[in-house]
């Protein structure tokens, strides 16, 4: 691993210059999925399985394949029966490709309610529509098992005979019918439960939800009369498209060629395929571009969620607060296909105190809902709400102030960590103490039924490997081409950098987001990691630049290059200090001095660093209703160096946004036979601008060593502690502790009669 | 499917009569492009009612005000004389969907599209008002508690179209109220809602009032023992508590996604004693 000098001055990182996106984007002339189009474009539409577990006993298209105007209609007897594969896809885990070609067209058994079972391209969308529902299906239907614990139970009906466990970060081994299991220890459990004055127990249960990105999955693909596949879509990763939809269609990957359009939000959700494999072979066999778009319900119904979760831990500690002991107990939904978020879920737990005794124990378990996908901090939401509340009820306990507590308990550089390696470079006392100095904290929280919440939370991110491209032009403006698709403001942050280690300004900088053809093999815009990852392959190709443009100076002065000097964007010669060119200067030259400049540059940067943050809450309840008004909220979160605050504000806004929807009102709610009964943004929750305050983001800046400017991941841990830090503030307004997600007006009437009764 | 934009109610009326097939009324459009789009309905014919100029206004009469079945929620919202005279009604038009859907949508849509949980239609049966339908052979005029007969259908024959819907003269020391729950605070489906509307005495007492609740039942309710609990009263803390028992025992609701029995239970009770005294209020004001 790097450990970077930083500069202690910083002239273009740190600054809010203004997108290059922006406008286009906010006056709709940016090009998202459902913006493209091609000549004699068909349009594709998926059958899905109404049921939520049976199994395929006969399909019949021929109706849809006579209907006027249909010009292809596929199953999965028209994909190829692929053996299992297993892959690393990152955040996603290890997955299982024949499970993943499984979940995009369904073989011998559908596993959820929308499961895809064929599909058909005709001349527009509603007559592939109708055409869709004159395919028979015949199912027998098979019972289904919709939450972790009828999952593990005895008896419990098997929905594979065979899988191969998977998750990311621990290996899990296969240890019931439908679940696969992990498990984490360091010191003594039950010596360090001896130790404790009072331990607690208690369990939790956390409902399935959606990343709810605004815009669906939309895909069109050509089968090109070469055999050579285009496929231009809305997603985290134009390179994980590419190689699973090889993969699953038994292609070379040098035979297809992904072009990343606009994406209108991921959040996790957008890093995988689905309909894209459906939109190639219907092109193979139309002869026909296909394009292809989800709806919401379809998105809702098959399409990534988050897991549903039941958790039971426990915690010791001594009279003076320390933490002695602590075992952890999550069961993660992975949904219809094994590898869902338990590792980084139960990892996450508690990480961020040091405390010598810990076992944790993680379940990722198979239900008849959609496989679950990546959501931001995927898997820590449900475990720092279990963990923080209990925090939080033992500082009441103890009488202690909870963040004099969290600072007696602060995990610290160094500390060993359950993942076993010691703590990098962390925060998190500095974060703390900034909660305690801030008016907020110090504030008068005033009125009846109104209470204030704490939460600490926690998220690793990833490094994982980035392409760069730089290119002069004899202008002295630079091309930046990366292979990160542009979700947040990343454009513009690598330009930023680049512009810093060029010495030009960030608007001399072009930045754009290359297809596979085009630029080098990058991992998806995920784990927090594109402005720290991408951004190092950024300053590696800078720096090859500078190196170049070093030589040519050398070349003209007819001096060695190792005299000259390359300072704030101009190269002067040592030997005689009255030469010395512009960066825009030597640019105009190269042509003359050898020809242009471009610079490539492949990272795979470990060092991404932790990410910490503290959120606080102030809300008031309707105690003859339930209903939660949340008044005041502001997030602390360390960002090693922010490169655009504005953005890193963004992120946090709209990870505690997510957070909030999570805590109180989104949830997968399904009926006994396991559909799903809120497929529309109607039903499915999400808060509105009118349901949350302005959330006020306290940037730290502790620089994280592993980046030459210090940055760190950001845009995950916003999501982490918003329902921990509500279910506190929710106790202090009004006495009762929520055990359970979301926390629903009926959930918090029912508990306020509880305890009144 | 065709589409037709008549100019009278009775020739939408004979149109909709005549149709063999499926024939709907498109007011904003708000509930049946929806249902549309998700191929609930498939109509062979929709009646397009925004060219109707005996629909199109809101106008104040000697007897009260009509509202056309055209106009708009965003359009009552702008009328001051109508939101002086029946707050309650227009606050609970305004409360539809958003600015977008208020835009487009009409009460007597929200009335015709049947919902348990319609929110215009508590605060009109709370204001006692009536409905003027046309059909092809006559007119007549229905209290609009008697429209909705459960979710999804109503009274209205086929070719029986709403022309307006009335609001009777107000007498001095008025008032009425609409309040609804939504988990969210907008863009949300009532999980209940509550209208009240009274008439006081010279001495502050309540001399009539008619409570209604939404999303407790298959069709909106005329609560009478609910207005018999404050009728007489100051609405002390007596009369409120017989008013929200009086309302918890007429709901009969559904457990679902959005709402659990209990909860839509206890909560009516809570929302009738907020909305009557937001109405009597109101009516102490004028
Ligand atoms: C995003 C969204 C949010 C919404 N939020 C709410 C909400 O908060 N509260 C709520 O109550 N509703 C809500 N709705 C539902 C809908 O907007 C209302 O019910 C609205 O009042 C319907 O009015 P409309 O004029 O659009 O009716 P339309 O859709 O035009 O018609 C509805 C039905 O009534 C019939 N109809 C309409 N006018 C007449 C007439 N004059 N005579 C006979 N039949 C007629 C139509 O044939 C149709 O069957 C929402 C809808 C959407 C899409």
């Amino acid at each position: 691993m790097n450990d970077y000098v930083i500069p202690e001055k910083l002239r273009v990182v740190g600054t809010t210059p203004i997108r290059p996106d922006g406008h286009d984007k906010v006056t709709g002339r940016a090009k998202f999925g459902d913006d493209f189009h091609l000549p004699g474009m068909l349009h594709g539409k998926v059958l899905r399985s109404p049921h939520a577990h049976a199994r395929i006993k006969s399909i019949d298209t021929s109706h849809a394949e006579t209907f006027p105007g249909v010009h292809a209609v596929v199953t999965a007897a028209d994909f190829p029966k692929i053996s299992s594969n297993v892959i690393d896809a990152g955040e996603a885990g290890q997955i299982d490709m024949q499970d993943v070609a499984d979940n995009c067209i369904a073989r011998e058994k559908v596993f959820y309610d929308g499961h895809a079972v064929a599909a058909v391209a005709a001349d527009n969308a509603h007559i592939a529509e109708e055409a869709a529902n004159l395919i028979q299906v015949d199912y027998e239907l098979l019972d289904p098992v919709m939450d972790v614990r009828s999952a593990m139970a005895d008896n419990a009906t098997v929905l594979h005979d065979n899988f191969l466990p998977g998750a990311f970060l621990a290996p899990t081994e296969k240890a019931l019918p439908n679940a696969s299991k992990l498990e984490l220890a360091m010191g003594d459990v039950s010596a360090g439960f001896d130790e404790a004055d009072i331990i607690i127990e208690r369990e939790f249960t956390t409902e399935t939800v959606h990343q709810g990105y605004i815009e669906t999955h939309i895909v069109t693909a050509q089968w090109g009369a070469n055999g050579m596949v285009t496929v231009w879509t809305t997603t985290q990763g134009q390179f994980a498209i590419r190689d699973q939809l090889a993969l699953v269609l038994e292609l070379p990957m040098s035979a297809i060629t992904v072009i990343p359009l606009e994406i209108g939000g991921g959040f996790g959700g957008k890093d995988s395929i689905y309909i894209d494999p459906l939109a190639v072979v219907l092109s193979k066999q139309s002869g026909r571009p296909v394009k292809m778009v989800m709806s919401r319900a379809e998105t809702l119904r098959a399409t990534g969620p988050s897991s549903g979760t039941y958790i039971k831990a426990r915690l010791g500690v001594k009279i003076d607060g320390t933490l002695v002991a602590a075992e952890f107990h999550g069961a993660y939904e992975a949904g219809a296909y094994s590898g869902g978020p338990v590792a980084p879920g139960v990892s996450t737990a508690l990480t961020r105190y040091n405390i010598p005794n810990v076992k944790i124990e993680g379940y990722d378990v198979l239900v008849n809902k959609p496989k679950v996908k990546p959501y931001r901090a995927p898997g820590a939401t449900p475990s720092n709400f279990a963990v923080e509340t209990m925090i939080d009820e033992l500082c009441r306990e103890l009488k202690l102030d909870p963040v004099e507590f969290r600072l007696h308990n602060a995990l610290k550089t160094g500390d060993r960590l359950v993942l076993g390696f010691p703590c990098p470079e962390i925060g998190g006392v500095e974060i703390l103490k900034a909660v305690q100095n801030h008016a907020h904290y110090q504030s008068d929280i005033g009125g009846p039924h109104r209470g204030r919440g704490l939460a600490y939370g926690f998220w690793f991110g990833a490094g994982l490997p980035s392409s760069a491209d730089l290119m002069v032009n004899s202008d002295g403006t630079v091309q930046l081409c990366s292979g990160s698709p542009d979700m947040s403001g990343t454009r513009i942050t690598l330009a930023m950098q680049a512009a810093e280690a060029l010495g030009i300004e960030p608007n001399d900088i072009f930045p754009s987001v290359g297809d596979t053809a085009s630029v080098g093999y990058s991992f998806q815009t995920v784990a927090s990691r594109t402005t720290f990852a991408t951004g190092i392959a950024v300053y590696q190709a800078a720096q090859d630049i500078l190196a170049q443009m070093a030589e040519r100076a050398a070349l003209i002065w007819q001096i060695a290059t190792d005299n000259i000097l390359i300072d704030g964007g101009r190269f002067v010669n040592k030997t005689n200090v009255q030469q010395c060119f512009t960066f825009k200067e030597l640019a105009g030259k190269l042509v003359g001095t050898g020809g242009p400049i471009a610079a490539r540059a492949l990272a795979s940067p470990e060092g991404v660093g932790f990410q910490i943050t503290a959120h606080l809450v102030d809300l008031a309840v309707d105690t003859e209703t339930g209903k939660v008004d949340i008044l005041r909220y502001t997030a602390f979160q360390d960002a090693g160096k922010a490169v655009h605050p504005d953005f890193v504000e963004g992120q946090i806004q709209g990870g505690t946004v997510q957070g909030i929807g999570w805590a109180l009102n989104e949830e997968y709610f399904y009926d006994g036979a396991g559909h799903l009964k809120n497929t529309s943004l109607l039903d499915y929750r999400m808060p509105t601008i009118l349901d949350v305050p302005n959330i006020e983001a306290v940037i730290l800046e502790r620089p994280n060593p592993g980046h030459p400017y210090g940055v760190r991941g950001v845009g995950e841990v916003p999501i982490v502690p918003p329902a921990a830090a509500i279910a506190n503030a929710l106790y202090d307004a009004v006495g009762i502790r929520m055990n359970t997600l979301p926390m629903t007006p009926a959930k918090i009437l029912d508990k306020l009669n509880s305890i009144t009764d | 499917m065709k589409y037709q934009t008549p100019s009278t109610s009775k020739e939408a009326a004979v149109l909709i009569q005549s149709e063999p097939g499926q024939a709907f009324v498109l007011a904003g459009g708000t509930d049946l492009m929806v249902r549309m789009k998700g191929r609930f309905v498939e109509p062979d014919l929709l009646v397009d009612i925004k060219h109707i100029s005996a629909m199109q206004s809101i106008k104040k009469l000697a007897t009260g005000f009509r509202i056309g079945a055209a106009v708009s929620a965003a359009e009552m919202g702008e009328n001051t004389s109508l939101k002086k005279t029946w707050p309650g009604v227009v606050e609970s038009a305004n409360l539809i969907g958003s600015d977008q859907i208020q835009n487009r949508c009409t009460i007597a849509g929200n009335l015709c599209n049947a919902s348990p949980a319609a929110d215009a239609v508590p605060a009109l049966i709370a204001a006692g008002a009536k409905v003027n339908v046309v059909g092809a052979q006559r007119r007549r005029t229905v209290a609009v508690e008697r429209i909705i007969t459960g979710p999804g259908t109503t009274s209205l024959r086929k070719g029986e179209v709403v022309e307006a819907i009335t609001l009777p003269k107000r007498p001095p020391k008025s008032g009425d109220a609409y309040l609804r729950f939504t988990p969210r605070s907008e863009m949300d489906i009532a999980v209940v809602g509550a209208g009240v509307s009274l008439t006081l005495d010279s001495k502050m007492v309540i001399k009539s009032a008619r409570v209604a609740l939404g999303a407790v039942a298959p069709t909106p309710l005329l609560v009478p023992a609910a207005a018999q609990a404050i009728v007489g009263t100051k609405l002390n803390k007596a009369a409120l508590n017989l008013l929200a028992q009086a309302c918890c025992a007429a709901c009969n609701p559904i457990d679902d996604k959005r709402g659990t029995i209990e909860f839509r239970t206890e909560v009516a009770g809570v929302l009738a004693q907020r909305a009557a005294k937001m109405a009597y209020q109101r009516a102490r004001g004028k």
